[in-house]
């Protein structure tokens, strides 16, 4: 009888946790391509209803920021995303093929003159919701990422 | 009038009551249709009192806050008077970032905010 060589046979949880690299399509709503995938693993890698709402929403905006305002909509250009969830760390990276932006031109929605107009939210959300949020020099691409408090005894 | 797909109202006394028929609201298109009904309850309904019941709202995102902030602004427009109610602690999170706590009347339940009418 012949010998299988065993490995592979058996399946490892990657080490690191889970991680998603995909493409989206330029269109409204493509998030959920990815976006049940990853709520799911932030269950299951035990994070908490508040945080995985925080995540999901700096995700969702900026996602769709991405696709809206980084490739207006262009049907050539696609958005990459890369998650990567693990007990300690959620991080996500949200790349688009426009020109980039310069975030710190996003005037302070929470000033008294600007409190009622009806856009420009989603980075301070992106902010206020996770621990780190880094724009790349181009302007094209975010990496977000939430480290889990440690648990109290 | 009850061609609404995204929200259901009803009136108690002079008020009228908005539940949400999403759960998570943050498709662009739901959201759309979702500010279009809300309007319509000023604009097209003539409604001054108005009440949003967020009982059965999960998530929204910065595009629904966008529709509220419209909404309040046309109701105060109008002379009307616009209020919330029920809203989980991670929505309200998202208003007291976002400084909107401070635009909005925002009331512990359906209750308070149909009282604070009177």
């Amino acid at each position: 009888m012949a010998h299988e060589a065993a490995a592979g046979s058996r399946p490892v949880p990657p080490v690191g946790g889970w991680r998603r690299d995909v493409e989206l399509p330029s269109e409204r709503g493509a998030s959920r391509l990815v976006m049940d995938e990853l709520l799911e693993q932030l269950g299951l890698h035990g994070w908490s209803p508040t945080d995985i709402f925080g995540i999901h929403l700096a995700a969702e905006e900026a996602i769709v920021n991405a696709i809206v305002h980084g490739n207006k909509l262009d049907p050539a250009k696609t958005v990459h995303v890369s998650c990567q969830v693990s007990p300690e760390l959620a991080r996500i990276e949200v790349t688009d093929a426009g020109p980039g932006f310069d975030p710190a031109s996003i005037p302070d929605c929470t000033l008294e003159e600007r409190l009622e107009v009806p856009s420009g939210r989603g980075v301070m959300l992106m902010r206020s919701f996770m621990t780190r949020i880094e724009y790349n020099a181009k302007g094209n691409g975010v990496v977000l990422e939430k480290r889990r408090e440690p648990q109290a005894d | 009038m009850s061609d609404h797909r995204r929200i259901a109202a009803s009136k108690v006394g002079e008020v009228t009551v908005v539940r949400f028929v999403d759960k998570k609201i943050l498709e662009e298109a739901s959201i759309q249709e979702l500010g279009a009904e809300l309007f319509g309850l000023v604009e097209q309904l003539n409604r001054r009192s108005i009440v949003l019941n967020f009982t059965d709202v999960e998530f929204l995102s910065s595009a629904a806050l966008g529709k509220l902030i419209t909404l309040d602004r046309k109701v105060k427009a109008a002379k009307g008077r616009l209020k919330m109610s029920n809203i989980r602690p991670e929505i309200l999170e998202v208003f007291q970032i976002t400084k909107l706590n401070k635009v909005f009347d925002i009331r512990k339940d359906e209750a308070e905010a149909i009282a604070a009418f009177q």
